[in-house]
């Protein structure tokens, strides 16, 4: 298929960005939709232009480094995938497709496509851990029996792979879904109990320092998570937040 | 320089307890002033860091991603081995121990192995005690699964995505680390060489890949824990930006470089689809339980299915050739991976491949679906269930197994796995050689070490499933913040390493000059053109099975590319901006040279074993037949052009093991 390209280029942080049109040709269905972009790049190279910055790593929608913002939805018109697990049968021949970075004030342009999602490692900085040395003198793994129920939620949890996408969504640019996995994933462990309210204010505190935007339930995170991380989860943070603050 | 492996006297099961008790520890008002680098954050890396910062080391930290988190351990799928024995199946340190060297098939160290089994139940206790939210039973403990042919359950897991879940305990050990101020983190930097100071490591050179900034870091050691060489075959199951880059630096410093040639390629992975794939995906080994591998027993079938013409669900039972079935009766489709690759491979090469590339074979899940429906129907009690009915039933109990790599297979090849077989071929996936260690983790330059897959130590000539998480996270957590203290103990009167010496001004000039050289280039082709013929060349030449002439050739083709690459490639952009392109530039020039080490390594390693493959030396039936003279690692020592490298031979030691044929009929 044949396809107009509309891209998002800008030099680095501190220039100006604008978009700009790309003809691509005889793209397979069954290629990735970053592969589509490499066939853009190798057409740019060749022709001694730059290519156009984005990032990807894994191409295997586990890592989360892919992030870009296609026809208006993160990671694009399918369900459950990263942009790298999009396939081109998504669209059609002739289709004019806009591709944008994730837009939100805490996720800064680099390059292109490229944002600078560093704020997400702040608020894990900020208590995103169990206080707990890696000497190997803890007890036995199986001394704290924990429910099935309660793993299991937590492990649904703990899938977020971080890429961003319920933020770039998010008409607020609220990160209170990544926020809210994380505090999740302890506060349902027995050994997230000890530092659990300390946990939720500081991690909120960081988030609201870095700039994202509240939450109003619109739920359009949840529907464009890549991991299905559910709403649950900001519901459970505020929980906890309140019994912190109390 | 000879070859100490440095292995402790006594006992194996009591080497590495009289070891630590017997090394010399540095005191905590010391270890202030003593740095280290650490460069990669996978589960080795990750876990690495946030040790040693705990123990009270200033740490700095590298990784070419945005955030330690995104390191390539997290793709990882199955599970972790721990020798718990939480089953009661007769699972101990000894059984682990010995599974992982005959996995190997007898070309590992006996010592590090050992060691590697004795710490392994502590990494699970370790990561719960993080929050890892590993599987667990209704009686709310730990649950295990069986893995790669082994005859115990001791594989934890957390659903498909146990890489993801230990990587992220270890980042979190890291972040607790970082927001101390212990660890200094540095995102999308990339080592870019190694700096030696009086014949110890002294520091790296690295560039920041958003403003091209190069920079000097300092240490009084340096690990490296970059992860496997798999991208030299350009299609692998790595990641994008999985290179041999600090691996390869430091070799060019001194350290040795240690069976390149050993390399795993994983026999279920999505097949090919056309010229333009990026990256190959894998299913996870564990649908060889359930699924049946399969090609047409006849060529003119074969043919009809590549045009379309026929399904293959049309063809009756005896239209097939379950090959693995027919050639190895006692394990059937449960083969070890190499074993299972290969034949696949010898499938295919003589023309029974059943898609358009001629590279894929069926993995079907029909007669699945008629046992769990059947067991199903009676469990129900549905009396003359139909056929359909029967289907139905075996598909919900498939799916509820293995459902999210159903949905994987059927958003990348849009077919419904549930209706037709599954296509798949083998894939490269992890590398087995590395950089030379001894029984300490350090490589032959004194202070600069490798840990997890960066190294060669503990997998032999073929890894076993569910092991690669195993060793990343005993070498990080449990293994090196002991060795690395014994070697620091000497240097807490060094007082803080200086960038500013003749040392760090060749090393940054030397950097400098290559980057210089790359965006200056008047060339004709992308790095990709390049990084892809070297991927063919290594996949035709150097792939599953190899052979003397297809080597020399591979050697020949390999250096003249390597002398176009540097001719003709051409970069755009320029040094000092966000420039990825210069980044993959130096990442192929360093895979233009190990991937003629792997092919002369491959030469000399006159012998089949494990992931190797020599088709002069197979069984009249054609296994692999391994041979005695040539029990050695062989760990390579850098003199200019690959061609010029020296061999140097340690030999392999089994005296708790006794080395046997690997048979699978």
């Amino acid at each position: 298929m044949n396809l107009t390209l509309k891209i998002w280029r800008q030099k680095d942080s501190n220039s100006k960005g604008q978009m700009v049109d790309y003809k691509v040709t005889e793209i397979s269905e069954h290629m990735s939709f970053l592969e589509m972009m490499d066939v853009l790049n190798e057409q740019l190279v060749n022709a001694g232009e730059e290519p156009v910055a984005f990032d990807h790593d894994c191409r295997e929608g586990i890592c989360g480094m892919c992030s870009m913002y296609i026809n208006g939805e993160a990671h694009g018109p399918d369900r459950g995938v990263t942009t790298c697990q999009l396939h081109m049968r998504m669209f059609k021949d002739g289709d004019t497709i806009t591709i944008e970075p994730f837009r939100a004030a805490a996720f800064p342009v680099i390059k292109d496509l490229v944002v600078d999602r560093s704020a997400f490692d702040r608020i894990q900085h900020s208590g995103g851990y169990i206080s707990v040395n890696t000497s190997g003198n803890t007890q036995d793994a199986n001394s704290i029996p924990i429910a099935k129920q309660a793993a299991d939620q937590a492990m649904d949890a703990a899938t977020c792979i971080g890429c961003g996408a319920c933020v770039a969504t998010c008409k607020n640019s609220s990160a209170m879904l990544f926020v809210g996995a994380k505090v999740s994933q302890y506060a349902l462990l027995p050994q997230g109990q000890v530092e659990a309210a300390d946990r939720v204010k500081n991690m909120v505190a960081q988030m609201d320092l870095e700039g994202f935007g509240n939450c109003t339930n619109t739920g359009a995170c949840e529907v464009e998570c890549p991991k299905g991380i559910s709403l649950d989860n900001i519901a459970r943070m505020n929980r906890e937040l309140m019994k912190a603050s109390i | 320089m000879a070859l100490d492996s440095k292995v402790p006297q006594g006992p194996l099961k009591d080497k590495w307890t009289d070891y630590k008790n017997h090394i010399n520890l540095v005191n905590p008002a010391n270890k202030r002033h003593i740095d280290v680098i650490v460069v990669g954050t996978g589960l080795a890396g990750g876990s690495a860091s946030a040790t040693l910062a705990e123990l009270g080391y200033n740490v700095k930290s590298f990784a070419y991603q945005d955030s330690p988190r995104r390191a390539h351990s997290i793709a990882a799928q199955g599970g972790i081995n721990a020798a718990k024995n939480y089953q009661g199946d007769g699972d101990s340190t000894y059984r682990l121990f010995y599974d992982t060297v005959k996995g190997g098939d007898y070309r590992s160290r006996e010592a590090n192995v050992y060691r590697l089994a004795e710490v392994s139940a502590n990494i699970i206790d370790q990561c719960v005690a993080q929050g890892v939210p590993f599987a667990r039973d209704y009686g709310g403990l730990l649950d295990n699964r069986s893995f790669g042919g082994v005859l115990v359950s001791r594989t934890f897991y957390a659903k498909g995505q146990t890489g993801q879940q230990l990587l992220l305990g270890a980042y979190s050990a890291m972040n607790r680390q970082i927001a101390r101020g212990k660890i200094e983190m540095f995102n999308r930097h990339e080592m870019l060489d190694v700096v030696v100071v009086d014949g110890k490591a002294r520091g790296i050179i690295a560039r920041n890949l958003v403003t091209g900034e190069i920079e000097r870091h300092a240490a009084h050691a340096v690990v490296i824990a970059s992860g496997g060489y798999g991208n030299v075959y350009f299609l692998s199951t790595n990641a994008m930006g999985s290179n041999v880059t600090a691996g390869w630096k430091v070799h060019k410093k001194g350290a040795y470089f240690a069976n390149p040639c050993y390399t795993q390629i994983h026999p279920t992975c999505i097949p090919r689809s056309g010229d333009y794939q990026s990256k190959l995906t894998l299913m996870s080994e564990s649908l060889r339980n359930d699924g049946r591998i399969w090609v047409p027993k006849n060529l003119e079938d074969v043919t009809a299915i590549r045009e379309g013409k026929l399904k293959p669900t049309q063809l009756s039972e005896d239209q097939r050739d379950y090959y693995l079935e027919r050639r190895y009766p006692a394990f059937g489709n449960l083969v070890p991976r190499d074993v299972a690759s290969r034949a696949a491979k010898e499938r295919c090469d003589a023309g029974f491949g059943v898609n358009a590339t001629g590279e894929a074979v069926y993995l079907d899940f029909a007669a699945s679906f008629e046992r769990y429906g059947s067991e199903q129907a009676k469990i129900q009690g549905i009396t003359n269930p139909s056929a359909a009915k029967i289907k139905e039933l075996g598909q919900e109990i498939v799916r509820a197994k293995y459902g999210n790599l159903f949905q994987m297979y059927e958003k990348i090849v849009d077919e419904n796995p549930y209706e037709t077989p599954m296509m798949i071929y083998p894939a490269v996936h992890y590398t087995m050689g590395g950089v030379w260690v001894d029984y300490n983790l350090m490589t032959t330059i004194p202070g600069c070490y490798a840990i997890g897959e960066a190294n060669f130590s503990d997998h032999g000539a073929n890894r076993l499933g569910a092991s690669a998480l195993m060793q990343g996270l005993a070498d990080g957590y449990f293994v090196l913040p002991y060795t690395i203290g014994d070697y620091l103990s000497d240097d807490i009167r060094t007082g803080k390493i200086s960038t500013d010496t003749p040392e760090f001004d060749v090393a940054e000039k030397e950097v400098s000059e290559r980057i210089a050289f790359f965006v200056n280039n008047k060339g004709t082709h992308s790095v990709d053109y390049y990084h892809k013929k070297l991927g063919k060349i290594m996949w035709d030449k150097c792939g599953m099975s190899r052979n003397k002439e297809g080597l020399e050739e591979a050697i020949e083709e390999i250096s003249a590319l390597r002398k176009d690459f540097w001719e003709n490639v051409i970069v755009p952009g320029t040094a000092t901006e966000y420039n990825e392109q210069l980044a993959k530039a130096g990442r192929v020039a360093d895979f233009l040279e190990l991937g003629e080490l792997f092919a002369k390594d491959a030469l000399v390693r006159e012998e089949s074993a494990g992931g190797h493959f020599r088709e002069e030396h197979q069984t009249e039936d054609g296994e692999a037949k391994r041979m005695k003279e040539f029990q050695f690692v062989s760990a390579w020592e850098y003199k200019g052009e690959p061609k010029d490298a020296v061999l140097h031979k340690e030999a392999l030691v089994y005296e708790n093991i006794e080395v046997k044929e690997r048979s699978y009929k």
